[in-house]
């Protein structure tokens, strides 16, 4: 288990001090696959570092299995790291050595005896599913499969914990989803617990079992993905799960009336044609991000209401009346543009 | 004296009869001084130039401020003295280490004096190449700092040193030269002594050909070598 208490890092710059993490307080449970979101500058691969002290917090724990990391010596954190593993958006394989070579690399470093480093590094080839790569070089291969090669190297010391620092960020769709699976499979047959930093929801919403949003240093939300998924409750959420939603209200400038309609497994009707008939609201949809699944929708619809505040008040009492669907009023969005 | 008679005949013919009798031991002299200068800067820079990238602030074994500065200073100082003046400065030391200042042995040790510093400036540089990405995850594999240097930078760093350390010999190879000014043997000796002094221009071109040979021979050499090393040119 990995607790985060109170974790905070203050990078000074020239240009002053610069507040990486904000008293961040995570547990992470043995089995998780765990996802820690945020848009670029969030603090996502500061946290991850200090996971396993590549950046030492300033203030707060890291705990491993109630072991406060901090309070380790040089060589006692070099151990945990054959403990807690790590993979690179760019891999990182040493390019001069051969793929079994890049496997050998920890179990050397940890002074063990090149033939037992040889067969278990052979092993993992098989793991990854790359057995016939044993001699070639990271320049010859793919980019997924130089991810599974990172895998395999970052599994040799047979690890509690594999930390992934947006491991699939610079791969296509398709390889994303072959690592991501292999990510699962480690997950579940070795029994490892994940920390996944990505800023892509699709790769949370693919493996993960529980989410953590970090904004500006801070988490602002965390808890099963279902759950964060189906009802998120900040502004940072929103726009990591419907980030084509964000870019359409800003498009949108002129004042109104806002409301965001969410799906939680609403049955399919065609509910804004209902509601220009029955209030006689002609409601625009600004943006939209919905999911069908079987004949329930899921996601999120953000409307223009036009008209008075009485209109708006009637559109909102008859879509919350709509079972499985709840309604916000954006307020600052429609604030943000009367002061205009 | 008139230029064009340095290329008669007969001068061509005594250029010649230099050439087969003082040439080959001239061409040794110049190689053997070279190389083992090289070898002894190598084993001077090479520390030298791993501690310039590894001790600074932000290196990955910091050493204290001041000994960085002394260290840059101190190197800086050595490659901003012209060789032949630095040759005839630590005559002493010479004398010291090989027991006479003269010949081509003691001309070693000004050679290893003047190079070590190129080379830990070479060395720096082609460390300061390796990804710093790949350090990390070195560093996150629980690497020591000396684990770091010996296992990741040092390897990955290869094609590069050698490109530099060809770079060096060649470099090295030209002071040698110069270290016949002051009893060093070599082509540089032949030529300055027997070619410029006694007027025998067509010895001295000649020296100057044969080294421009030895010089590309090296070069290309360490150019396929370095092209040969590197695993990132593999072909898929």
């Amino acid at each position: 288990m990995i607790e985060l208490r109170n974790l905070s890092k203050l990078f000074t710059t020239t240009d002053g001090p610069v507040d990486a993490l904000r008293h961040i307080n995570l547990t992470i449970n043995n089995g998780d696959i765990y996802g820690i979101i945020g848009m670029s500058g969030a603090g996502k691969s500061t946290l991850v570092r200090c996971i396993n002290m590549l950046e030492r917090p300033t203030e707060g724990t890291v705990l491993m299995d109630g072991v406060d990391l901090g309070t380790l010596n040089k060589k006692e954190i070099q151990k945990i790291r054959r403990r807690i593993t790590m993979i690179f958006q760019s891999f990182n394989l040493l390019m001069q050595r051969t793929c079994l070579e890049n496997i050998m690399l920890p179990l050397k470093l940890a002074h063990v005896p090149a033939a037992q480093a040889r067969a278990r590094a052979m092993e993992l080839l098989e793991t990854v599913d790359l057995p016939n790569k044993a001699n070639a070089y990271p320049a010859q291969l793919s980019g997924g499969q130089q991810q599974r090669i990172a895998i395999a190297r970052a599994l040799a010391t047979e690890p509690e914990v594999l930390l992934c620092d947006e491991a699939t960020s610079a791969l296509d769709p398709k390889t994303t989803h072959s690592i991501l699976e292999l990510i699962r499979e480690i997950n579940r047959k070795m029994n490892i617990t994940v920390i996944v930093i990505t800023h892509q929801m699709s790769v949370v919403q693919e493996i993960c079992n529980r989410v953590a949003i970090l904004e500006n240093g801070a988490v602002v939300e965390e808890g099963e993905v279902s759950e964060v998924f189906s009802n998120p409750r900040s502004n940072a959420t929103r726009s990591l799960i419907y980030p084509e939603m964000a870019e359409g209200m800003m498009l949108f400038d002129k004042g109104g009336q806002r409301l965001r309609v969410i799906f939680n497994g609403a049955v399919t009707e065609p509910l804004i044609a209902r509601m220009a008939m029955e209030c006689g609201i002609a409601a625009s949809i600004i943006g939209a991000s919905t999911r069908s699944v079987g004949d329930r929708a899921y996601g999120y619809m953000l409307l223009d209401i036009p008209g008075s505040p009485e209109d708006l008040a009637k559109a909102i009492s008859f879509l919350s009346n709509v079972p499985d669907v709840t309604v916000q009023v954006e307020a600052e969005y429609s604030g943000e543009e009367a002061e205009k | 004296m008139n230029f064009a008679s340095a290329f008669t005949p007969e001068k061509l013919q005594e250029a010649w009869e230099c050439l087969l009798n003082e040439f080959p031991f001239a061409i040794w002299e110049t190689l053997y001084s070279t190389l083992l200068a090289t070898f002894f800067a190598i084993v001077i820079g090479l520390p030298l130039g791993v501690l310039l990238v590894t001790g600074e602030s932000k290196g990955i074994r910091p050493l204290p401020g001041p000994l960085m500065s002394f260290l840059n200073v101190l190197i800086n100082l050595l490659r901003s003295v012209p060789f032949i003046i630095l040759m005839v400065m630590i005559i002493p030391l010479t004398r010291v280490i090989v027991g006479t200042s003269v010949g081509t042995v003691a001309s070693i040790v000004p050679l290893t004096v003047a190079a070590f510093p190129f080379i830990a400036r070479l060395v720096e540089s082609s460390l300061r190449e390796v990804n710093p990405n790949i350090i990390e995850a070195a560093q996150s594999m629980g690497a020591s700092p000396w684990q770091i240097v010996t296992r990741v930078m040092l390897p990955e760093s290869v094609p590069s040193l050698i490109t530099n350390f060809t770079l060096a010999i060649t470099t090295i190879m030209g002071y040698t030269a110069m270290s016949g000014a002051v009893g060093g043997g070599g082509l540089g000796k032949l030529a300055l002594s027997y070619g410029y002094q006694r007027y025998r221009f067509a010895v001295l071109y000649l020296a100057v050909i044969v080294l421009v040979i030895i010089t590309q021979v090296i070069q290309s050499f360490g150019t396929w070598l370095a092209a040969r090393s590197d695993k990132r040119l593999k072909e898929k």
